[in-house]
């Protein structure tokens, strides 16, 4: 059993928290099954000298696989995809993987970095107490909109066409917490909207959603 | 030779964006001609309706390869690890490759969205003139103890080995940045100070740099 125990995927994640969540996705979709190892990111455990030692950056999610040890959603989610090739994350055409690399990087590096729990913190502490929400609310819509423009030329039911690709495992945690946590009207974005609501038909999104986790609190819990 | 012209790759570049940087490195890495298209940052030539046409995000650098128009420095690298296998970016070992995206995402995702032209600018207008490069300076400073942290256990006379792998692409323009615009001082980053040294020795990466590209500024010209 200790053996057994061992081998089994563990995922270091916060419940709300977007990154966790596109590898959550990840794992139902290949129908992996894994450890969740709750970091209770508003109490800042993950700044606990035991998670930096685990991953440096202090941020979840952090895969852990044996002597593996991986942080950042993206690195996990290839290395996934890389060593568990079922139910694969990436078309097999090289525009299609570019086009699911560039959607997943706009939400990862030109939206996510800006609603993360420190820079609110600061937005809040310098500019005033709405002032975080708006700054954030600004970054999204700004992302929104030119996800809008790219994915308007490949878009089917998914993002990238009529099956569920890496673009989509980014978009869903996004655009949900842009509606759950920053109110954000997704009239003004008709394609995301329309694609969320696909995503929340299939049970490997809506399972790893926020109002479903270990550690979600009772008055969040779906 | 209308035929030949099309079919060689552009690239719309800045000379300073250390986005475009990754990008440069990697197709001299591969030994890939491309035409350099110039797009001004600070004009803010990547706000014309003409380039927002091509990248609906509105930053360089934008890659077109005959019909594929791809923008993010991420989703281009992938693309032409995939089309042009020589010079691989990547190792063979999953754990290995998994490091390299790691440390890929922290420049890309927790440093550089912090220090770009528009939250600079943000900083400025809201902070005081100041606050901008203090901000970046902090957030370059938490990114690049992070990275200590991570390498330390993996480095060689590169980031992850003694081969020059994906990450070290991220790193060479992001500790370039750090010195040339915002000052850190690299004595407290004793391992990305040495590995810079390192890149500076290869002419895949020293052509890359800022000094050296077609649309350089006279006086920062190498």
């Amino acid at each position: 059993m200790a053996g057994e125990e061992s081998k089994k995927l563990k995922l270091y994640s916060d419940w709300l928290s977007s990154c966790a969540c596109r590898v959550r996705i990840g794992l139902n979709l290949k129908g992996l099954e894994y450890e969740y190892v709750p970091v209770n990111l508003l109490k800042g455990e993950q700044q606990t000298p035991e998670f930096l030692k685990l991953n440096p950056v202090g941020f979840v999610p952090v895969l852990v696989d044996g002597d593996v040890v991986l942080a950042d959603s993206f690195a996990i989610l290839m290395y996934l995809e890389e060593k568990f090739p079922q139910h694969s994350l990436l078309p097999k055409d090289l525009h299609g993987r570019g086009i699911n690399y560039q959607a997943a990087n706009i939400v990862c590096s030109s939206i996510q970095p800006y609603q993360n729990i420190s820079i609110l913190k600061f937005m809040k502490e310098k500019l005033g107490p709405d002032a975080d929400f708006a700054w954030a609310r600004d970054q999204i819509r700004r992302g929104f909109a030119a996800l809008e423009k790219l994915l308007k030329d490949y878009s089917g039911k998914y993002a990238t066409g009529d099956e569920v690709f890496l673009a989509d495992l980014f978009l869903a945690p996004q655009i949900d917490g842009a509606i759950r946590i920053f109110k954000v009207d997704m009239d003004e974005f008709p394609l995301l909207a329309r694609i969320f609501k696909a995503y929340l038909e299939l049970p490997a999104f809506r399972d790893a959603m926020p109002g479903r986790q270990p550690d979600t609190p009772a008055e969040h819990r779906d």
